[in-house]
Formats: C-alpha cells, structure tokens, sequence
C-alpha cells in the first residue's frame, strides 16, 4: 500500500485538508484527520489501533470495520493507492 | 478520560451542490415530540414506537374544512377508515364532526363499534359481500356502488328487504392525470356512468343520492380535482334534466398529499405537495362555474385521509447494529422494518437522529430487522455515524402504517398518542406471542413432537 500521497497533503487541525498536487480539498472527521496524520507518519494498521484506543473510548472489533471502511474511501478519492 | 469515538470520515469538498430550493446539508435533529422527549418515551415504553399526535390531527381537519369553506360553503369530510383505524383516531375525527368513509364489512363494523349510525357511513370499495350490503341496506348507510353486479344484487336484496337503499355512483375519468384510475366506478367519458344511473333508475328500488369519484392517491397536481369535479358536476345536470332526479351531494373522494416524497420524485414534498389551498381552489372553481350547483347548492363530502393524518405520525426506532457496505455505504440495522412502517416502499421517509451529533456526514441506509432485503426503511441518506442504542425518528408516517403492516417475524409495537394537553395515552398495546397464536390451532396428530 502507498500512503506516500498523504505526505504531500496540507492538513489543518480542524479537519481541512489540502491537496497542492491535484487543487482539490477535502474535510475530515477528528478520528479521519488522526489516523490520515498517523498513515502518512508510516505507521502500520495495528499500530494506528493501539494507539487511537489508548486516545478513544473503542473496541479494536469496533474500529476493524470502520479503518477498512476508511481505506476505501481513501483508495476511492485517489489519496492511498493499494 | 478518553474521548467520544466517531467513526472516520473525509469527504471531498465541493462548490455548486445546493439545489434551487437550498435544501440544508446539515442534519439536525429532533429530540422531542409535541414536546414529549423521545428518550423519555423511549424509557417509559421501549422501541419500536408509533407516536401519534391529537393537535396535529385536529389542526390539519379544521384547516382543511376552513380552506374548503372559502371556496364552497357546503362542505363535510369523511374519515376514511382505511388510513388509520385506530378507534381513538377515528373518534378525535368523528368528534371534529366528520363521517365514516369505510371500504369492508370489518371497517363497517368499526365504525359501527365507535358508536356511527349507518346513515352516516359511507360505504365504499369494490368488494362488498352480500352480507354486508344486507346490513348496510338495513342500516340506512350511503351505499357507493362499485360495479353493476353490485348494483343487481342491492335490487335484489331491496326486493327482499321490502327497503329502499340510499346509494350513490362510482365514477372513473380522465382527469389529465398518470395512471388514470379506472377501477372503480363506472366510465365517465365512455357514457358507462350515465348508462349506469338510467339503469339504477329504471329499477325503481333504490334512492340515488350522490355521485363519487376516487381519482387517485397521492396526487401531485390539484387541477385533476378540477376535472374532475366539473365531470361529476355535468353528469349531475344532465341526470337532473332528463330524470328530474337532483342529487344531494357530491363526493369528490380522496387522494390529497401528505408532505412525504415519493421515490420517484426529485423535488421533496415539502415543495413538491399542492397545498389545501390549491386543492380547495380546484374544487371550488369547478363548483361555482355550475348551473348545477348554482341551482341546488349540492353537499361536497371529501374522504381525503392520508393529507389529515400523515404528518400526525412518527416511528421511534432503535440502532440494533451497523455496518460498512462494499458500495462505500454504511448500513444501519434498525429494529423497525418495512413490516412497521410499510409506506417506506413508496416514499422517501425522513429520518432524523434524536441528539445532535458532531463531525461529518456519510451516507448511510437504513435497514429493518425483516430477513429480507426489501427491508429499506430510508436509501442512502447523509448521516452522521449512529452506535449502538441510538434512537431516530422516521416520519411522517401517520398514513396507512398501522392499517397496512405486516405480520412477518415480529410482534407489532405499541401505539401512543400524545394528546393536545402533552399526556401521553397508549392507544395499542404492543404484540405478545398470545395475540399472534390465538387463532391457530394444532390437530391432535401434531400436538406432540
């Protein structure tokens, strides 16, 4: 999987994010915005959970289904390439 | 403490979305009814729940009957049984003065447990049983012939009954509209309704006292009312002319629309519905152009029900569990179906959540409890992400919901009214195995397994 996109991208705190590369912007929920900012730092699936648990109040069943849910809205606006 | 957790969401931004109406993207939520709140409803008698409002009942009739007013004096509502029979409905209808419009023996026999002389029920529908018309006949109710054979078998009855059956015609015509309905009644445009009146006539035993037309449901242009007015309206005059027969009323049936959307239709209901305004002016417009009625001042009677009661409505529904779709969707599993709020196949419901919620939207569907994938309670709708427990509120769904519901793997949930001083009355306790089973009986070679 290439997240090498997700480097490039200006993210605002508040959910705004930029793509210089193709002009288009995008807005993120909290828990999108912190785990686009942990993808594009490298780290790993089950790294992301650990951590986002420690942060949310989540089961790890819970969130499986939403992060694969996220990657594929990720792979559809052309942000992460599989 | 750990923060509240939402699932992940991005969406692209983008300009030029709003449509001409500058409908919201936001969702806002509604967390009370007729200032009720639903987590207390909710609390005090579990999910599902069928909320019903009395004020919004009552309001909606006067308004419509004062709307009516101003365009034709001479004017009654009938309740049309079929839309909501619940008694303590039918009665806050009967109290504001209206009939009862009943289609069936069991409907007749509804109103007449609610305390309705027959002389005020009309009786309409295409399959009255023998038994039924015999009754009707006997009780004096306004008997609104559907089909010739009907009309043989009220003479002969008449016959038998040494009695005079007070009856009316059923009239289909081309009113401009798509589909035209033409199942009920008599033709107006091919003289099978004329045809039909002379014959009735001829026979000498029943008083013809009105004509009745049922155009259609839902109707989106008001004009058909127009047209169809004017049609039953000219074949009044010329019955009167030829047969010196004058016809007391004219019941020009239902089919007004509630605020809903249909499927099939871009602009929401809110928009989209002719107004009671529009409708009265329609109606009215072809009263005051007759000779006819400018003559014999007839009685309008309108059976409309769904316009009256849809918006009374609500369903309190509970998350029972989500889900991601590979279309990029989310599924929320809800534990009332299509088997509760039936009308969700023919319109796009509203659904609300009842708490505000931060954060973005995704579009989400949601589904019923019912192993069926027909069980579509709302097609994709932006929505913000629901758990486990939340409640939302579908409407409007006053309409045909309580009347048309299913008996398909769950027990039907309670019915509470909230009355016009904000008390909450159960109007239908919820199902239990008894009332499901009560009728069935096991032959002795099957008792034991």
């Amino acid at each position: 999987m290439d997240y090498s996109k997700l480097q490039n991208l200006a993210m605002n705190d508040n959910g705004f994010i930029f793509d210089p590369a193709s002009g288009y912007s995008y807005t993120s929920n909290e828990t999108g915005l912190y785990i686009m900012k942990l993808l594009a730092m490298g780290k790993d699936k089950d790294a992301i959970c650990q951590q986002l648990m420690e942060d949310y109040e989540v089961s790890e069943d819970n969130f499986d289904s939403d992060f694969e849910h996220y990657m594929l809205m990720l792979e559809a606006l052309g942000l992460v390439e599989f | 403490m750990k923060k509240t957790y939402i699932a992940p969401n991005i969406e692209r931004n983008s300009a030029g979305n709003m449509n001409k109406y500058g409908a919201k993207s936001v969702v806002r939520h509604q967390d009370n009814i007729e200032g009720v709140p639903i987590s207390q409803l909710v609390k005090d008698h579990g999910s599902p729940l069928i909320v019903l409002s009395e004020a919004q009942m009552r309001k909606r009739y006067r308004r419509l009957l004062d709307v009516m007013k101003m365009h034709y004096p001479k004017v009654e509502l009938a309740w049309s049984y079929k839309t909501n029979y619940l008694g303590a409905v039918c009665n806050i209808f009967h109290q504001e003065g209206a009939r009862a419009e009943v289609v069936s023996r069991m409907e007749y026999e509804m109103a007449r447990r609610l305390g309705i002389e027959g002389k005020d029920i009309i009786f309409n529908g295409p399959g009255k049983s023998p038994q039924a018309l015999r009754i009707a006949i006997q009780e004096s109710a306004l008997i609104h012939i559907d089909h010739l054979d009907e009309l043989y078998m009220i003479e002969k009855l008449a016959r038998e009954m040494d009695m005079v059956p007070q009856v009316a015609i059923r009239v289909n015509m081309d009113t401009g509209i798509s589909p035209q309905w033409t199942r009920f009644g008599f033709n107006y445009e091919n003289g099978e309704a004329y045809r039909t009146v002379q014959r009735l006539l001829s026979g000498k035993t029943m008083k013809l006292r009105g004509l009745h037309t049922h155009i259609g449901t839902f109707i989106l242009d008001a004009n058909a009312y127009y047209w169809a007015a004017k049609a039953l309206l000219d074949l009044a005059q010329r019955i009167e002319q030829e047969h010196d027969v004058v016809l007391e009323y004219i019941d020009m049936g239902g089919g007004f629309a509630s605020q809903n959307t249909l499927h099939a239709q871009y602009t929401p209901g809110e928009f989209a519905s002719p107004s009671f305004d529009q409708y009265a002016s329609a109606i009215g417009n072809a009263f005051n152009e007759s000779s006819f009625v400018s003559k014999n001042v007839p009685t309008l009677i309108l059976e409309t029900g769904r316009a009256l009661v849809d918006e009374a409505g609500s369903l309190i529904s509970s998350v029972l569990g989500k889900k991601n779709l590979p279309t990029g969707e989310r599924a929320i599993i809800l534990d009332a179906g299509v088997n509760t709020a039936i009308t969700a196949w023919w319109y796009k419901l509203k659904v609300l959540p009842t708490r505000s919620f931060p954060g973005a939207y995704q579009n989400t569907i949601f589904y019923g409890p019912l192993c069926m994938n027909i069980d579509v309670i709302r097609p994709a709708v932006p929505f913000p992400d629901l758990h486990f427990g939340d409640t939302v509120v579908i409407s409007p769904t006053g309409a045909y919901n309580n009347t048309q519901w299913m008996q398909f793997i769950e027990y039907r949930p309670q019915i509470l009214l909230i009355t016009e001083t904000g008390q909450v009355e159960l109007l239908r306790e919820s199902e239990t195995l008894q009332d499901v089973i009560a009728r069935e009986r096991i032959p002795e070679h099957l008792s034991k397994i």
